[in-house]
């Protein structure tokens, strides 16, 4: 299987990242690659293998329910573009 | 053509949590703006997610509840997409191992038998913040203080043939996780939300149509109102020879009408895959029985004592038990009145509720306490008043001018049950109505409840009435006077 310049640039559509006509056809390439890597690794036998969620061997630790946390609005909104009243100013996003 | 409506529901609970899924800032609702959004919940660089316990906790008590299974191993996923109130650019939520599946509930729509609705999953995931779309200009603002918030969507499977059957589904979760105290499920503010998959197909045909998903049914009204609107507009384009398309349509209140909401992303540009700062859970079966100890009686457990210990009906079982607080206030109220549990029954859904919604009142408002209206019911089984009489004290305690006995005494409603004092009401209405009484032994017995009428009149609803009709009908049988 190999990645069509179009699904590379889906994928960056969906991913919001501006490529160059160069770029799109180095990815196409490189993602190229790791399919066919990834189709090595099909040909192995994974039967009674757990899929892998994550690389280490242990597993979550939880926290206790308790409001920890302090108001810290105005250190956050101080590196904000636009902010009033309180809230964090976007261009009008309405459905 | 004969149409099958086809119904799924997704509905996000907001989990009653102190602090959020995976920080801790407070979950308050109704704080300013972005005063309880920590760095987690803005999604700075470098921030990591560590998961709450309670969450973890009230998900498998909703698991347990509805018979499913609980995942020994669950996983975190991102769901990514971009949007102004989802800081990070994904949602952390549960894709392929979700926390809770397979589960059950059973329902009964109004009318009709009960009917088993399979929960095909329920996962724990993170809420978005929130666009304020009025007080800026050409701009949006962002408050932030929902991110974070825990949520459990409950998703079901298609089994639900009408409106009606959604309504009751949806009503049944709605109580049991107020039962469970994992949510206030208060739709108002957003706790107790609900999306629908819809769709119709020929009645007989078992491959499904395809459906479309309604979003912003934020109350059990809409949701009927939004599923019936949109049964009719699919039937209407199927039966116009059109295609349904699949796509997600937003429900307007005011026009009572759904419409097209454009380009929705499809599922699978989410682009799901395991969140690499979370680590799997994982649960033993030793803790999820400790979960399982903490479980109250459930809304049906109730419902079915009710029937076998109080020999209610399935419907007055079922209105008693559809809150622990109702179903506190009449246990209550059967306790203090040491009597007839129907009877209480009867009070409780009749002239309480009545009185309390004519008001706006919930139940934890009442004015009258359980012990109250036990100590009235007392006074009915003993036969110190009738149940007429009883109404007007009723009135009185609800106007808080003291206890059953207190205004029994005070405005004289003792019961006559003197068969001296009744015989002589009866005797003055018989002479009073010699007309009538001449028409009754000619065989117009009809008339005899005008005499009870007339003679508990008289007695201004004090004489008993069982005691009135024995000495009535002794009295007609005798000798003509």
């Amino acid at each position: 299987m190999s990645l069509q310049k179009k699904d590379v640039e889906k994928i960056a559509w969906l991913a919001r990242l501006a490529l160059s006509e160069q770029e799109v056809s180095d990815y196409a390439r490189d993602l190229s690659d790791i399919f066919e890597l990834v189709k090595q690794m099909n040909t192995v036998d994974t039967e009674g293998v757990l899929p892998l969620a994550h690389p280490l061997e242990i597993t979550a630790r939880l926290r206790r329910d308790e409001v920890v946390e302090t108001n810290e609005r105005d250190r956050f909104q101080s590196i904000a573009p636009l902010v009033k009243n309180g809230h964090y100013l976007v261009p009008k996003v309405i459905e | 053509m004969d149409w099958e409506p086809v119904i799924g529901l997704e509905i996000h609970v907001q989990l009653a949590t102190k602090s959020k899924i995976f920080s801790g800032a407070s979950t308050r609702y109704g704080a300013e703006a972005n005063t309880q959004a920590c760095d987690v919940d803005v999604g700075l660089p470098g921030v990591l997610p560590v998961l709450n316990e309670e969450a973890v906790r009230m998900a498998i008590k909703l698991g347990l509840a509805i018979d499913a299974t609980i995942a020994r191993r669950s996983v975190f996923a991102r769901k990514n997409y971009f949007y102004p109130d989802l800081p990070k650019g994904y949602q952390i939520s549960q894709y392929e191992l979700p926390i809770v599946s397979r589960g059950y509930v059973e329902i009964q729509a109004d009318g009709e038998e009960p009917k088993i609705i399979g929960v095909t999953r329920a996962h724990l995931e993170e809420d978005a913040g929130k666009s304020v779309h009025e007080g800026f200009a050409s701009m949006s603002g962002i408050d932030l203080n929902r991110a974070g918030t825990p949520l459990l969507e409950i998703v079901s499977e298609p089994d639900m043939r009408s409106a009606k059957e959604a309504i009751a589904y949806m009503k049944t979760i709605h109580t049991l996780v107020r039962y469970l105290e994992i949510s206030d499920a208060n739709m108002q503010e957003g706790s107790f939300r609900c999306d629908a998959n819809v769709s119709v197909r020929p009645k007989g045909a078992t491959a499904f149509g395809t459906r479309a998903e309604l979003k912003n049914l934020n109350s059990f009204r809409f949701v009927e109102r939004a599923i019936n609107y949109e049964l009719q507009r699919q039937i209407d384009m199927l039966e116009a020879g059109e295609r349904i398309l699949q796509e997600t349509r937003l429900y307007d209140a005011n026009k009572n009408e759904t419409r097209s909401m454009r380009g929705k992303e499809e599922a699978n540009d989410y682009r799901y895959f395991p969140d690499p700062d979370l680590l799997p859970l994982e649960l033993d079966e030793r803790y999820i029985e400790s979960v399982r100890a903490e479980l109250p009686e459930l809304p049906r457990q109730k419902k079915l004592r009710f029937m076998a210990d109080y020999d209610l009906s399935a419907y007055d079982a079922g209105v008693l038990s559809s809150s622990r607080e109702l179903a506190d206030f009449y246990e209550a109220t059967v306790r203090a009145s040491g009597s007839d549990p129907k009877l209480c029954a009867n009070w409780v859904m009749g002239d309480l509720l009545g009185a309390l919604n004519k008001e706006g009142k919930s139940i934890t408002e009442s004015p009258v306490s359980p012990t109250m209206v036990g100590a009235l019911m007392a006074r009915i089984a003993d036969n110190t008043i009738s149940g007429k009489i009883a109404k007007e004290v009723f009135e009185a305690m609800w106007r808080s001018e003291g206890d059953a006995d207190a205004i029994i005494a005070a405005k004289g409603l003792k019961q006559v049950t003197d068969t001296r004092a009744i015989e002589r009401f009866i005797d003055e209405v018989l002479e009073e109505n010699a007309e009538q009484l001449a028409q009754y032994r000619s065989g117009k017995e009809k008339l005899f409840g005008h005499f009870v009428g007339q003679i508990l009149k008289k007695s201004r609803g004090k004489a008993n009435p069982q005691q009135v009709n024995t000495l009535l009908r002794k009295k007609l049988k005798g000798p003509s006077s």
